[in-house]
């Protein structure tokens, strides 16, 4: 019998305000344990949430994003549960009226394109950090209150790599919004995953196990293909699947159950007496739509259409809002639009991933950018001394046509300077000479390539090649 | 010479003002009473003599170079602060064990306001554990007596506060009101106690036992002094969203003296059967004075009165039950040394920490908000909150304000209800409508029984008038005292 995956995903989002969600500390990550703390997200006897603005703006942004129907009327709510990372022993968190309902995402997988639906969007506040050391533990409280933004969706995805899809568009939402960062190693990005199956053909849901606190999207793929893979064995074993809530050990490649059904929180929600329900006026909404980015897709097929580019260019460009942000920004001022987009997608491209910087942390401005491509296109200068213009422009910024100069750099046309170049390399491979003789044409690249090396790189190849075809065939 | 220590608010500031006496003169004079007097009736549960002196000192220096402002009358004024209320640098125990070994790090915004005015904080006073309770019997540390009787109780759960103020121990004092905590020792002691509208006051700094019932109000020798405590601490504050941006009332206009022409309602649900008849006749007495005085009386009807005490003590714990969930011995205040695990640690940590009335209204609070129980109870009882709201709302169509009595009875012995929570909540009934409802309301002497102990009269106002109650109070004192009737106040 063939069995059928529903996998539904709770998305936590740490969003990327300066403050905490409900007290004015610091949000940030990597300081000393304790540093951003105050009696509030401490939970001292008598203090109060205060609610941060910014933090409801992001989750309407997102909602807005998703096509969800933003409520008018939200409220907060207090989830109890005992635990020393909680300063209160209750999260203010939203239960029964949400900020955003309904909406979905679009996905792409070997599968197809589809859109997966969400159930809602809320928002909570974060908790602390636990730290158990040899003779005892601590609480690291810096997080406790961060904003955290939950994406809840409908059990619709089918698959590991549907959820995965999922994910990574979901992220490219949020970072297009600028809601988060989505730095999975700063746990910016954490997901709960509940997963069930049932045969073919029937209807209705089977019984589902949720997986906790998945830390990076491999995690969510491999728990959710071994979890597939155990409920299916169990139910062809004729075993019955409980509900339960497991928890992903990556060394052991398995789920382990953490508690049953009958051993889950009753979290005894109720109304957050101590901050006013959220109204938001439909003015307000509409003045943070007027705000939104515009969508991956649109700007995808918006990049083919303006700028003639490759579908695959438009893709790569507009998949990061801040590439494709660079992209246009130089764009507007060098009208050689593919040379641009191959300057991007290549050098560009592979020094963020070789460095894990993002275009924002690079000094390299659009504008020089376009003057680097200009430069090239006009021929005032190699390829390869333009890759190593870009290295300075991203390493330390300035104008391209100065350093251009000051290095050096300017492209020599100049036949009899070059000249000299031509006839040492000739003079000191002969056999190369021989084979380009013996009609093995590809053996001028090597020669080329031989000025270009003792020029530095700022001969022009073109004329290069040609005084090397006529000081051979001169002799 | 007059009795310093029996000072008002505005005749302390008149005195000061004139340089008859000094802050620290003042100071010193109610210190040397509480040694004297507070071991038998317990009111204190911290007197900061050193830092009141010192406080006393910088403000008679200040005023010495001219520059406290002549407008501010609270300058200088030594008052007691319930032990709820967080004061940087001090305990704030809520008169638990649980807290014990707490250092506030941070000043509630009532009590920084207090400082800005120049207020010397004299210290802090007894209680309820966390305000749950009427008569001051379940704080961790001490019984408060009653000063005009000493095995009776003080009323509570601001107990502390109407006892130190009673007993000359304090000028004045603030208390907290979830459902009568203000009013009604304010009745037992025979003195002015007031719980401002909801959202008039702010919480922050507040230790809270139920958020959307909590207020912080005045207790004082008259109605001017409760006006003007309720000035100095009213108002918006950034760090409590329940609190609203409004002006403080205005005391002059409310200090009217005047009852004409104004319709007072008597609520007839409030004249209970079992109410102890000496109290319903000098409630009663009351009207007939204000009636007297040109204001028409008028009996009205709050029908749903009835579900009041149930709604409250429902709404209440729950709220509790979370706002208490953080005494866990984690972060500060007491951690039981008996514990192999951090269950055990909670577990203990809170079975020693707390008293027997606050486990009890956890354990309830707990209950009701369980899944399966939540709509039962809990969101039952909203809706009759919303209910008594109504009623109120209704009532003060027609009415000025309501006059009424703050609870069954006077002031009992000290153990006579203890054993019976039951019979103690019941004490509560006539308090807690206005609580739910979020209205002000303020207790005022209205008279005594023939044991000599003072029976308070509860006027009642709409939300945010708290000038109708002031006026109505202020006037009432002027009629009754001219009535001849006054003996009952004070000591």
């Amino acid at each position: 019998m063939k069995y059928i995956a529903s996998i539904g995903l709770e998305v936590h989002v740490q969003l990327k305000t300066d403050s905490k969600m409900f007290c004015s500390c610091r949000t940030s990550f990597g300081d000393k344990p304790n540093a951003n703390i105050c009696p509030v997200c401490l939970g001292y006897p008598g203090t109060m949430p205060t609610m941060n603005e910014k933090a409801i703006c992001y989750t309407v942004m997102t909602g807005l994003m998703t096509g969800s129907s933003i409520s008018n009327y939200s409220k907060f709510d207090r989830k109890s549960y005992f635990y020393p990372d909680m300063p209160k022993n209750y999260q203010i968190s939203q239960y029964d009226m949400p900020l955003c309902v309904g909406g979905s995402v679009e996905i792409e997988s070997d599968a197809g394109a589809r859109s997966v639906a969400l159930c809602r969007i809320h928002l909570e506040e974060d908790v602390a950090k636990n730290l158990h050391f040899a003779n005892h533990s601590g609480v690291d409280f810096n997080r406790a209150g961060t904003p955290l933004m939950e994406v809840v969706t409908e059990p619709d995805m089918v698959s590991p790599d549907e959820a995965l899809a999922f994910l990574l568009a979901l992220k490219q939402i949020l970072q297009y919004v600028g809601a988060s960062d989505c730095n999975l190693e700063e746990g910016n990005l954490r997901c709960d995953v509940n997963c069930s199956v049932r045969p073919e053909g029937t209807e209705t849901l089977g019984t589902k196990s949720e997986i906790k606190n998945l830390n990076t999207f491999k995690g969510v793929h491999d728990a959710l293909a071994y979890e597939i893979v155990r409920q299916v064995e169990a139910l062809q074993n004729g075993e019955r699947i409980v509900q339960d809530t497991r928890r992903w050990d990556v060394d052991a490649g398995a789920t382990f159950q953490m508690r049953s059904k009958e051993a889950a929180h009753d979290y005894r929600y109720f109304p957050e007496p101590d901050l006013m329900p959220v109204v938001l006026l439909q003015e307000q909404i509409d003045t943070w739509k007027k705000g939104l980015p515009e969508l991956p897709g649109a700007r995808r097929k918006r990049f083919v259409a303006q700028y003639g580019l490759p579908e695959y260019d438009a893709r790569v460009l507009a998949g990061d809002r801040e590439v494709a942000d660079l992209f246009e920004q130089a764009a507007s001022f060098n009208t050689d639009y593919k040379s641009v987009s191959n300057w991007i997608m290549t050098e560009l491209l592979r020094h963020l991933s070789e460095t894990g910087k993002t275009v924002a942390s690079l000094p390299l401005t659009p504008k020089a950018l376009a003057d680097l491509v200009a430069l090239v296109g006009g021929g005032k200068v190699t390829s390869t001394s333009a890759k190593e213009i870009l290295g300075e422009l991203m390493a330390h910024g300035g104008d391209p046509a100065t350093i251009m100069q000051a290095r050096g750099l300017v492209q020599v046309n100049d036949s009899d300077e070059l000249s000299m170049f031509v006839n040492e390399a000739v003079a000191d491979n002969p056999k190369s000479v021989e084979d380009y003789r013996k009609g093995k044409k590809a053996a001028i690249q090597f020669l080329v390539g031989q000025v270009m090396k003792q020029s530095r790189g700022k001969a022009n190849p073109q004329i290069v090649a040609q005084l090397v075809r006529e000081r051979i065939d001169a002799h | 010479m007059t009795d310093i220590n029996t000072l008002t608010v505005s005749r302390a500031a008149r005195m000061l003002q004139g340089g008859e006496c000094s802050s620290e003169e003042l100071v010193s004079s109610l210190v040397r009473l509480i040694q004297e007097r507070d071991g038998q009736i317990g009111a204190y549960l911290h007197l900061d003599e050193a830092g009141a002196l010192e406080q006393a000192r910088a403000i008679d220096r200040a005023r010495a170079k001219g520059n406290v402002d002549p407008s501010n009358l609270l300058a200088g004024v030594p008052i007691a602060v319930k032990d709820i209320l967080n004061v940087k640098g001090q305990p704030c125990t809520c008169a638990s064990r649980i807290l014990r070994g707490y250092v506030s790090p941070y000043d509630a915004t009532d009590v920084a306001r207090l400082r800005e005015c120049g207020v010397v904080l004299l210290g802090r006073t007894n209680m309820d554990e966390f305000g749950m309770g009427s008569s001051t019997e379940n704080s961790a540390f001490q019984v408060t007596h009653n000063p005009h009787s000493l095995d009776r109780v003080s009323g509570g759960s601001s107990g502390g506060s109407a006892a130190a103020v009673a007993a000359d121990m304090a000028i004045a004092a603030l208390g907290s009101d979830t459902g009568g905590s203000i009013r009604q020792p304010a009745s037992f002691c025979g003195c002015v106690g007031m719980k401002p509208s909801y959202g008039r006051v702010s919480r922050f700094g507040l230790t809270a036992f139920a958020s959307s019932l909590d207020q912080v109000g005045p207790i004082t020798k008259n109605v001017e002094d409760a006006a003007l405590l309720l000035e100095a601490i009213s108002g918006r504050d950034e760090m409590d969203s329940t609190s609203l941006d409004l002006e403080p009332p205005c005391r002059e206009g409310a200090l009217r003296r005047d009852l004409k022409g104004i319709r007072l309602g008597l609520p007839k649900e409030y004249f209970v059967k079992g109410m102890n008849p000496e109290v319903e006749a000098a409630v009663k007495s009351a009207a007939s004075l204000c009636s007297a005085a040109g204001a028409e009386i008028v009996e009205v009807s709050l029908p749903h009165t009835e579900y009041a005490i149930a709604a409250y003590y429902i709404i209440a714990t729950a709220e509790a039950s979370a706002n208490l969930a953080r005494f866990d011995g984690v972060r500060y205040g007491f951690r039981s040394d008996r514990a192999e695990d951090v269950l055990d640690m909670y577990e203990n940590t809170r079975a020693e920490g707390f008293g027997p009335e606050v486990k009890r209204r956890i354990i309830l609070g707990t209950y009701v908000l369980s899944s399966g129980y939540y709509e039962a109870y809990y969101l039952a009882a909203q809706k009759a909150r919303t209910l008594i709201r109504s009623d109120f709302e209704k009532a003060f169509k027609e009415c000025y304000a309501l006059l009424a009595p703050v609870a069954p009875t006077a002031a009992y012995k000290i153990g006579e209800k203890c054993d019976d929570p039951l019979e103690m909540y019941l004490g509560d009934a006539l308090t807690v409508p206005a609580s739910l409802a979020g209205i002000c309301g303020m207790s005022i002497p209205c008279g005594q029984t023939t044991d000599d102990l003072p029976i308070g009269l509860q006027i009642l106002g709409p939300a945010f008038r708290e000038e109708n109650i002031l006026r109505v109070g202020y006037a009432f004192e002027e009629v009754l005292e001219r009535a001849g009737k006054s003996e009952g106040r004070g000591v």
